[in-house]
């Protein structure tokens, strides 16, 4: 079993409705899974089911009990987080600002300090509309630990797709290069780095490309939009040929991914032009690389 | 008067919001840009002029003493983050799990772990004319952007107090770097594009922002593309729209080659008088 991971760095760039795009042409072959937990779209395109749902609890939050608090003011004062807000009678828990690490409950003496679980979002597992199994996430607003969501979403995928029996699993990974992004790429076989030819654009594929190779995962990129800066293009192709990175295809700037996406499916149901046979191309490429 | 340009969908324009918005108010007044995208940050690369004066960012990880260690084993048991693993002869620590709580060195009955500074970024900064610029950048490798925003803001607070108006370009999403990016902020920008997926993040977006309980209004940016739902969605929910940039291949690629739009097409510079009339009115 191969995990393909997508990532972009910078956000649209075009990264899931690619992802859409390639799970639509992958059929039942695969596992679909979306790691993008933070803002999750792909949904949107491939229409899951949501047949079973569960509760995700990740990290912790303290809270004080008003009737045994006697305000000391020793759980303040350890607190890294400003997360106590003192008071006259009793003192509170910002659960924002909390990081759950629980240090206050070790020094307060009156052991007024409980830690609890927090509800940091829900997952599920979905047929989608090709048949095939996703599973997918949401996280809580404003929740931390989105990286632990994502590892939840990818190993319940991998344990599917060992169940089904399927090749390939293919994961539309999260903006950015911090945790829920490094928690994508572990375990991964293959990346595809999607990207288009902007000054951010490119900068941003430098800086996810580093972090790509400390994990020495091979990768291979897909530049969208290409026709929008064709010196941006050329300077991208330039830095995938020095990192040894696959070009895999140069997309043109097209308006029909979001025709596509407002009538809600993936740009290949939509296109049987030109773009939907590269995008074929391209996911063959794919599976023979990784 | 401290504005955070945020936006739940990645790619929608936040930094395009946000230099622009800065340069154009730095035409007549003092500006600071900062720019808290620390994973990427971009807005330098459309100021024309490199960030060169700067200094290293540090967060505080425990470093093990291991001759006056007695191994027993408590630093494993009180850190929540599993950043500490205890062996019997040795103690190991994980500087990307840690979130610098202080419990396990605090607490240690040896002392043996004292807190000690670590790498995870850099700040920059330069300042042209009225606009001041900070950006913080993310080691790669590193995986919590929160620490790194968390001490740009007080960089900022503390060198910058006298500027009026201060611009936040943020992290996308709606998680913690985000939180922190626009807690302390007076109004918060949601840019989001005309898009079922642009519709879907600002829904998360404004649940957020609502649950900061913060003052915030909506640009639409690229209008034209997609359909009419976001303008819909911000009708009946009664959020102010503060400004509609066009979709225009031209604007996009102006964009491409790192300019700032609002200098080539005059419709940009009048929606940003917009937003600037509308923020006014609304945090009033």
């Amino acid at each position: 079993m191969k995990e393909i991971v997508v990532i972009s760095g910078k956000g649209g760039t075009g990264k899931t409705s690619l992802t859409a795009a390639l799970s639509w042409l992958a059929g039942a072959d695969i596992v679909v899974a979306d790691c993008d937990v933070d803002a999750a779209d792909m949904h949107l395109l491939l229409q899951p089911d949501f047949a079973r749902a569960e509760d995700f609890h990740g990290g912790q939050v303290a809270l004080i009990d008003q009737d045994v608090c006697t305000a000391c003011g020793a759980c303040a004062e350890v607190c890294r987080f400003d997360a106590i807000t003192p008071g006259n009678d009793f003192y509170a828990v910002d659960p924002i600002s909390c990081e759950g690490c629980g240090y206050c409950p070790r020094v307060c003496p009156t052991e007024a300090i409980v830690m609890e679980d927090r509800l940091s979002g829900q997952w599920f597992v979905s047929r989608i509309r090709t048949g095939a199994t996703m599973v997918h996430a949401r996280l809580g607003i404003g929740a931390e630990n989105s990286g632990k969501l994502v590892a939840k979403v990818k190993n319940e995928a991998k344990r599917i797709a060992a169940e089904q029996g399927k090749e390939f699993i293919l994961v539309d990974g999260s903006p950015g290069v911090g945790c829920p992004v490094v928690s994508s790429l572990s375990g991964a076989d293959f990346v595809v780095l999607v990207t288009e030819p902007t000054v951010s654009g490119l900068h941003d594929l430098q800086r996810v490309h580093e972090l790509v190779a400390r994990f020495r995962i091979r990768c291979g990129c897909i530049i969208n939009k290409a026709d929008l800066n064709l010196e941006v293009t050329a300077a991208i192709g330039e830095f995938l040929t020095a990192n040894n990175i696959v070009a895999l295809t140069e997309l043109p700037y097209d308006e029909a991914f979001t025709r596509a996406m407002v009538a809600g499916r993936t740009i290949v149901e939509e296109n049987d032009g030109p773009l939907a046979l590269q995008l074929k191309d391209c996911w063959e490429k794919i599976k023979q690389t990784a | 008067m401290k504005i955070a340009i945020a936006s739940g969908k990645g790619g929608t324009g936040k930094t395009t919001v946000a230099v622009n918005l800065a340069s154009y108010l730095a035409e007549t007044r003092p500006v600071v840009l900062v720019d808290l995208d620390v994973e990427e940050p971009n807005s330098g690369l459309f100021l024309g002029a490199e960030a060169t004066d700067g200094r290293d960012t540090f967060k505080m990880i425990p470093a093990w003493e291991s001759t006056t260690c007695s191994h027993c084993g408590q630093c494993q048991e009180v850190c929540n983050f599993h950043a500490i693993i205890a062996l019997p002869d040795q103690v190991m620590i994980f500087p990307e799990l840690c979130h610098s709580c202080y419990a396990c060195s605090e607490l240690c009955p040896t002392s043996s772990l004292p807190m000690q500074p670590v790498k995870m970024g850099r700040m920059s900064w330069l300042s042209a004319g009225n606009l001041s610029f900070v950006e913080s950048r993310l080691d790669i490798g590193q995986e919590q952007a929160v620490p790194l925003i968390k001490q740009t803001l007080a960089f900022v607070d503390e060198r910058h107090a006298a500027v009026p108006i201060r611009i936040y370009d943020c992290p996308p999403g709606t998680s913690c770097p985000v939180i922190e990016a626009t807690r302390e902020a007076d109004f918060v920008v949601l840019v989001t594009e005309p898009t079922p997926f642009g519709l879907n993040d600002l829904k998360l977006a404004v649940e957020t922002m609502r649950h900061l309980d913060k003052k915030f209004g909506v640009v639409v940016n690229r209008q034209g593309l997609g359909d009419d739902r976001v303008e819909a969605y911000c009708a009946a929910e009664g959020i102010p729209l503060l400004a509609r940039i066009p979709n225009d291949r031209r604007i996009a690629e102006s964009y491409a080659r790192g300019q700032r739009i609002y200098e080539h097409f005059p419709v940009v510079r009048r929606q940003l008088a917009a937003i600037m009339d509308a923020i006014k009115e609304a945090a009033s």
